[in-house]
Order: structure tokens, then sequence, then C-alpha cells
């Protein structure tokens, strides 16, 4: 299987890898996946407190190449949106953005659930109620 | 200095690339001689059945058995199928009982599964942690109705080698069968079916620097004499017990291949050995890197690694356009699932995940092999620099007590 352009574009030169600091009130943390499963992202956002925008956003991810590509492309998408703004960013617009195949989109709902599960950990540290999704069916 | 070839290929478990050797003495046999070696009645049978009659000798000759003992096939997945399904058929009276190992290839174990359904009761021996299987326990699973052991010669994925001689005095001592998948050992490592006691062995040209397409089965004629039923209806070439038109070139390739390997294999492996032993000595260096299966008993020219904290897929893609090998892990499969044959030996499905087989061959050079070690351990120093899991390990969490979101 051939990986596209894109993908390997993000794989050579990941956007935005690193850590910021979790204990910081701005900013929420993501951690998904299992390592038993082979992939594991670990997605976090600065919001800025002033304008409810998404100023930094980082990551980590133990993976393959597409998992990487989704998790660098999500936080190059996340900084500049504000925080309800990035709630609507959809698996599919990564697996169209990366041309990932089938096989692979398993690597794009993982990246969505990183930013909603960083986004529920900035709410959740701000004193903010939950967002509630609903489970998307995989693999 | 020799110049540095890329990409480099170090799959050669996989397959091989044709000795040149070989392609020479297969191209008459398309053109001039392409005669059917069943044609008895015409000098172009007649050369076709000679070609097939000398390679015989050669692919006997590599395994130490008597031309007469080797039946061409179309490859090692057939001659599996041949000699599970003949063997369970031929020798229905006297049991129904199968013994083999939860590593084997998935050519013996899915052919287990489909005769089970016919009424077969089969034994899945484990294995430890070298990817060994317990004598004492093979040997306490042997009841009345056992018809044949069948384990692998030498593992694909990792190269373990069973200690054959100790499983077929244990067959022999019960009266029972044993067969062994050779795809892996034969042309590789010295395999001699006499001293080896073995009584049914496939394996293939594609393997050896031959043609994909044609393999053998080996089916000893004395002491005991074997017979296995034939699994498919035709001409009743190859004693009866494969039907089918040979692959005249296929054949003559064969037979080149196992001469040349048997001529070359002493020179051949010291020289492998020493690159492999060279590329896994460099690549334990990087932290957290362990070698998959036995060290001791093993295929001269393959390590399986796994690094730790990084997956196998992404680092492959960090130099998979100039290095060509194989992972255990899920991603390059469809189903998902990591290798089950890494899953044996206890290792998690996390170091599963994080592994890679470097198989060597007859033309990997030492440049190749520090092209090799340069790209991969850069790969993997760069990935862990990405990876969460080797933050959280750096930081002295425990990765076990994480409890992950399965999804």
């Amino acid at each position: 299987m051939a990986y596209s352009e894109k993908v390997i574009d993000h794989y050579s030169n990941p956007k935005n890898v690193g850590t910021l600091d979790k204990s910081s009130k701005n900013v929420g943390t993501g951690l998904v996946g299992a390592p038993e499963c082979g992939d594991v992202m670990r997605l976090q956002i600065e919001v800025d407190e002033a304008t409810g925008v998404i100023k930094d956003a980082k990551f980590k991810t133990f993976g393959c190449g597409s998992a990487i590509a989704s998790s660098s492309l999500a936080t190059e998408w996340l900084k500049g949106k504000s925080v309800d703004d990035a709630l609507k960013i959809d698996n599919m617009d990564i697996v169209e953005e990366l041309n990932l195949p089938p096989v692979k989109i398993h690597c794009s709902v993982l990246a969505e659930d990183a930013i909603k599960a960083a986004i529920n950990d900035f709410r959740k540290k701000n004193g903010m109620e939950e967002v509630r999704f609903n489970e998307k069916v995989i693999h | 200095m020799n110049m540095l070839k890329l990409p480099v290929y170090l799959d050669h478990n996989a397959t091989t690339p044709c000795d040149p050797r070989v392609v020479e003495a297969m191209l008459p046999y398309f053109t001039d001689q392409f005669g059917n070696a069943a044609s008895r009645n015409h000098p172009f049978g007649w050369h076709a059945e000679e070609a097939v009659d000398y390679a015989r000798e050669q692919v006997a000759k590599l395994i130490g058995a008597d031309p007469k003992e080797i039946i061409f096939t179309s490859g090692a997945t057939e001659s599996d199928n041949l000699a599970i399904k003949g063997v369970f058929d031929m020798y229905a009276s006297k049991g129904n009982h199968i013994i083999t190992a939860t590593t084997e290839h998935k050519a013996v174990l899915d052919t287990c599964k489909h005769i089970e359904k016919q009424g077969a009761e089969v034994t899945y021996l484990e294995v430890n942690p070298e990817g060994l299987i317990s004598l004492e326990e093979l040997e306490s699973v042997i009841k009345p109705s056992t018809i044949l052991i069948a384990i692998m010669y030498a593992n694909n994925e990792i190269g373990t080698i069973q200690y054959v001689r100790e499983i077929s005095k244990i067959a022999r001592k019960h009266g029972v069968l044993f067969f062994t998948d050779g795809t892996q050992a034969v042309g590789k490592v010295p395999v001699d079916v006499n001293s080896d006691g073995i009584d049914l062995m496939a394996f293939t040209s594609h393997k050896m620097y031959g043609p994909k397409g044609v393999g053998a089965l080996y089916v000893r004629r004395k002491n005991p004499r074997v017979k296995v039923t034939s699994q498919m209806d035709g001409g009743g070439h190859e004693r009866g017990m494969r039907s089918g038109t040979l692959n005249v070139p296929g054949i003559v390739g064969f037979g080149k291949a196992c001469e040349i390997a048997m001529q070359d294999m002493e020179s051949d492996n010291a020289r492998i050995a020493k690159l492999r032993d060279k590329l896994e000595t460099a690549l334990l260096k990087l932290e957290e890197a362990y070698v998959n299966g036995s060290r001791e008993s093993r295929l001269p020219q393959v390590t399986n690694i796994s690094f730790k904290y990084v997956e196998g897929e992404g680092l492959m893609m960090g130099f998979n356009k100039d290095i060509a090998l194989s992972s255990g892990s899920a991603c390059t499969s469809a189903s998902l699932e990591p290798s089950y044959v890494l899953k044996a030996l206890g290792l998690g499905d996390d170091l599963a995940h994080s592994s890679l087989r470097f198989g060597l061959g007859r033309f990997t050079s030492e440049e190749q092999i520090d092209f090799t070690i340069e790209q991969v351990s850069r790969t993997v120093i760069k990935l862990r620099e990405m990876s969460p899991l080797w933050e959280m390990f750096k930081e002295g969490i425990d990765l076990n007590k994480i409890e992950w979101a399965h999804h």
C-alpha cells in the first residue's frame, strides 16, 4: 500500500510535535488509543483565556504513518480555531485531506477522539460541563 | 570499497531473488525444450523428462533423500496441504489425531482447521519465549489415535529452529509420522531427512534463490514407507500423489537452486551470519530493543527485533523507500491484529506491534547493512521523540498501570 504525498509530508516533517504543561489551567490534554492496539495519541491544546481561541496545539503519537499524519494535521487545524469550532472537526475531513485508505480510517477517528478528549479536559479544568459525544463505530 | 546498492532488500524470508545461474539454467525450457515431461512418444517429452529427472536428483541430494521420494508441487503451501490432508485421508483407519504448534505457518494451521471440520482432532502446542516447543509436552499428548506430528523446521518470523532430531525420535518411538514444514530451513541450513528422522517435508524454491511457483513434498519410501492420498484428481503424475503437468522450467530452476545452495551454503552462511550479527549488535545498542525468539537455535540470516515504544509500520515508513523489510505490526495486515507468532512467544501486543524482521540474503552487502543500521537507528530515535509512550517511560510512568481507552 502506498502512502499519499500528504501523509508522507506530515510523517517526514510533522507539525507541532511536543508537550504543553498539562497542569496549566489553560491546557487541555487528550490521551487516546492503547499500546496493544498499536496507536496512542496525545493531543494538547492551549486556550487563550480572553478570546477562547486555541493559541497552541501539540501532539505526540505512537502509531503508523497515517496516525502520525492525522494527529499532525489535527494540531495544524486546531491552532487559531475557537474551542467551539474545534469541536466541529470531523474525522472524515481528515480522511479526505490525507487521502487515507479505508484500512486507515481508524487513525482519523482516533485523532477526532483526541481533539474531543483534549477539549473536555480543558472544559473540566475550567468548571464547564464535559461535552458528550456519540461513539463512532469503528473497527 | 563497494558502492552502496539501493534499495536494500532485507525481506528474504518472504522471498528471494532468482540467482542468475538459476535463470540461465531455466531459459532453454521455455522455448527450445518446451516439451511436456509426460509425453512419452517423442524427443520433446523425453528431453523434458530428462531435465525433470536431473532436477529431482539435485533436489533430493540437498536433503539427503532418494529422488523417488520427491513430489513436485506448486510450492510449500500446496505441499503443506498435501502432507497434512494426504496423511489424514490415507491413515484414517489408524487414527485422527494430529499434533502441531501455535507458531506454525498459516498453510499448516489453516489446513489443520480445515480437517478439524472433517473429524480430525488437532492439538496445538504452545511454545516457550524462545519459540521452542516442549519435548516433554509433545510426548505427553501423543495417544493411540495420533497419526501425525507437524512441527516446522524453522520459523518464518523469528527464525527459531526446532529440535527436529529430538522431535523425530519421539515420533519414531510412538510409531507416529513426522512432517516438517522446511520452507525456511532447506537451502539455508543443513537438512538431512535421514539423520533428522523426517517422514514428510514441505519446501519451496523461491526461498532459496529459485523461481516462484514450484516446491516439493518429500515423502519417505523406506522405514517407514509413507503414502499420502492425492488432493487433486487428474493424470496421476508424481507417482499418483500430485496430478498436473510438471512445471519443467520451474523444476529445472529449483534443481539448480538446490545445487547452488548445497555448494555455497557454508560460505554464504558464514558471511551472512557475520552481517546479521553486526546488524543485531548495532541495533541492540539502542535503548529498549529486544531480540524475539531464540538467539541460539536460529537461522543464520534473520533477526527479529522489537523497538519498544515505537510502532513497526510507522518505523518502516521512515526508510521504506530504501530498505524493504517486514513488521509484526498489526498495521501491515488487513486484520489489524499483530503477529500471532510473536504473541505466542508471550510478547505483549505492544511489543509485537514494535517489531521488525530483518532477513538477510546471498546478495546482501556490508555497505547495505551499515546503511540499514544508520537508517533504522535514526528513525527509532526520531519516532521516540514523537512517542507519548517513550515520554512516559522516561518519566518513570508504568504504562501497564494506565487505563487505556480501548477502542
